[in-house]
């Protein structure tokens, strides 16, 4: 560290960049503690489950599947490890998803789910269940979420049009983002009230939220999704952290505000849309992981980003846990759970007020 | 001449905020101060040159036309210090005045953070580096915002308001430390101001701005005048030049409003 000219820098003991370092320790160690710590849930989400199958044989199937009898593979890699990856890629994409909404909103309460575009993912999932619809061309599992994905955009695409013209605040992009979730909840209704028996029940099953129909297939396009949009927004990582200190602000630094907004909200309703399509409506993680994340290490995109993902994948496989071990014998839908722990956890953080950090 | 404005226009919604500004001089290593009442376009016009709004006319900042460049090219020239500071981010001190040179200056961390280590103790705010931003009293805040533009290094520096909310001590500690880095960088500094004190004591030229309109510019001693406060301000004051103490213009009364030749409508 080079001495600075200022007399008051003898007199302290530390200098400004010396603790600025110690707070970055600090940050690295507790993103380093949450990553155990959510490595850990996974390990005990592929080992709980029905079946007698002691944490050390799961462990056993996981390095060395050869080893193991054919059964316990089958158990461990095509049921349970799909199910709890996908409760990992999920939970980061929607948090992730959430903290970027509230950071390009500038709003607390921005996440995928009161924005509306997941209940327009719904509505587009409902068309392909109910209806057999395409939004675009596509056949099977993919037609729900394609569809999912293509209202998603369409959601997003409203909610920034309306960022463009003059004198609207962002303040009115989340009010209007609460009427599209309104607006397509009210089409989602339609659309249960002429389903058949047998899609309705599909419908609702999937609109709890629920991580039971995963597959390795999904789990790698959800997994494509972050993969895609991660890179895009630790690219703009600085800009992005800009944008908290205002439009003004962020635009006297060169960032083009109204661009940035828009690439990013892309890239949000990606990572939702692809959520949404493959697990349902699970609420909550997209919104309680980066109130978590922010309270830990604050609001620099380098640590904020992964936090947010850490929390958010650490939550729902922590639900995906409880979702088998709450009633012996039953699985519960995620989605319930998530709101139902959510709820509270999340007026609790409200209350415990950090209202100084949104104006 | 290192800035220069010219026929500068500007309409917000559909209204003419600036009437086509013509002759706005300022020069490298002085102080510009730019003032005039409330609603005069003070803040539209530092806007305007900044790319923050939308305006035509002639800019030239060291011999490039600048008006015609985006945002993002302008802010590697220049800076502008919003006249609102409002941020809520979950940031400390620290943190923000190195986003501040992250989003500007391509170096390692370490040189970053070096810089970051200056500007906070030229501006005496290294005690509060660790502090969050949302917990910040007001002039401590608007501390951070300058610390904020400097480490930018801008080759114009554009500051709205910057001392509204500081005590005696900054404000003179700030202005003082904006010279001597103007006069040692030779940057072009404008400082658009309401104390008239600060001005005449740090500026080497002042703009004077009216109704959107440009209606005079010189040195503090040509364009402070009792008349000229009246005029603009509607205003009575004493101005005073003594030999060995800074100017002083004391206001002594507010008078009724000529027409509507205050503020624009
Ligand atoms: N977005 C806008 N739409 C319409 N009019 C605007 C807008 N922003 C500012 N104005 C008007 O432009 C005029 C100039 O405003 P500006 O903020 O530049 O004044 P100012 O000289 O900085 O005043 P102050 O001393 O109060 O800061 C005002 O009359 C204001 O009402
Ligand atoms: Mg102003």
């Amino acid at each position: 560290m080079k001495a600075t000219t200022s007399s008051a820098t003898d007199i302290r003991p530390r200098s400004t960049v010396d603790r600025y370092l110690a707070r970055q320790r600090r940050q690295r160690w507790l993103i380093a503690v949450t990553t155990v710590a959510t490595l850990t849930t996974l390990l005990i989400d592929i080992a709980t489950g029905p079946g007698p199958y002691p944490l050390s044989a799961v462990l056993h199937a996981l390095v060395l599947p050869g080893e193991v009898p054919r059964i316990l593979q089958v158990v461990v890699w095509d049921v349970r490890l799909p199910v709890a990856l996908m409760a990992i890629v999920v939970g980061a994409s929607l948090a992730i998803a959430g903290a970027e909404m509230q950071t390009l909103l500038n709003n607390p309460l921005a996440d995928p789910f009161t924005l509306g575009i997941s209940s327009a993912a719904s509505f587009g999932a409902a068309l392909a269940i109910v209806l057999g619809l395409g939004i675009v061309p596509l056949a099977g599992t993919l037609l729900v979420t394609g569809n999912a994905f293509a209202l998603a955009m369409l959601a997003s695409l409203m909610i920034w049009g309306l960022s463009r013209l003059r004198g609207v605040s962002i303040q009115t992009m989340v009010l209007m983002g609460i009427a599209i979730m309104f607006f397509f909840n009210a089409l989602l209704g339609v659309l249960q009230y002429v389903a058949s028996a047998q899609s309705l029940q599909q419908l609702v099953f999937w609109s709890l939220g629920s991580l039971s129909k995963a597959s390795w297939t999904k789990v790698g396009l959800a997994m494509l999704a972050l993969l895609v949009t991660l890179p895009v927004f630790a690219r703009s990582h600085w800009r992005l952290t800009a944008l908290r200190l205002g439009d003004v602000q962020a635009k006297a630094m060169g960032i083009d505000v109204g661009r940035l907004r828009l690439r990013m909200l892309l890239c949000c309703a990606l990572l939702s849309a692809t959520a949404v399509a493959f697990v349902g409506t699970i609420g909550f993680v997209g919104l309680v992981g980066p109130h978590i994340a922010r309270l830990l290490v604050g609001e620099d995109q380098r640590v904020f980003l992964p936090m947010s993902a850490l929390t958010g994948a650490l939550i729902l496989s922590l639900t995906s846990i409880l979702s088998k071990t709450l009633v012996p014998g039953i699985l519960l839908p995620v989605g319930i759970l998530t709101a139902l722990i959510g709820l509270p956890f999340f007026v609790s953080l409200i209350l415990r007020s950090r209202r100084e950090l949104w104006g | 001449m290192t800035l220069t404005i010219d026929r500068l226009d500007c309409r917000l919604g559909n209204r003419r905020i600036l009437h086509g500004l013509s002759g706005l001089r300022a020069r490298a290593g002085e102080i510009t101060a730019l003032i005039g009442p409330n609603g005069a376009g003070k803040s539209t016009l530092l806007k305007a040159v900044a790319g923050i709004e939308k305006a035509s006319g002639d800019i030239v900042l060291e011999n490039r036309a600048i008006g015609t460049l985006s945002i993002e090219q302008r802010a590697g020239r220049l800076y502008y210090l919003p006249q609102e500071i409002g941020s809520r981010a979950a940031l400390n001190v620290f943190e923000a005045v190195l986003l501040a040179r992250r989003t500007q200056v391509a170096e390692s961390p370490a040189e970053a953070m070096d810089a970051v280590d200056q500007a906070l103790c030229s501006l005496e705010l290294d005690s509060l580096a660790e502090r969050e931003l949302a917990v910040l009293s007001g002039g401590q805040r608007q501390r951070v915002a300058i610390a904020q533009a400097i480490v930018r290094q801008p080759r114009l520096l554009m500051l709205d308001e910057p001392t509204s909310a500081l005590d005696l001590h900054h404000q003179l500690q700030v202005l003082d430390y904006l010279q001597r880095l103007a006069r040692r960088k030779q940057l072009v500094v404008v400082i658009a101001i309401h104390d008239l004190n600060l001005a005449a004591r740090f500026a080497d030229h002042i703009w004077i701005l009216q109704s959107g309109e440009h209606i005079a510019s010189g040195a503090p001693g040509e364009v402070l005048t009792t008349e000229r406060l009246r005029q603009v301000y509607a205003i009575t004051a004493h101005v005073e030049w003594p030999v060995d103490e800074p100017p002083r213009v004391t206001p002594l009364a507010a008078i009724r409003q000529l027409g509507s030749n205050n503020g624009i409508a």
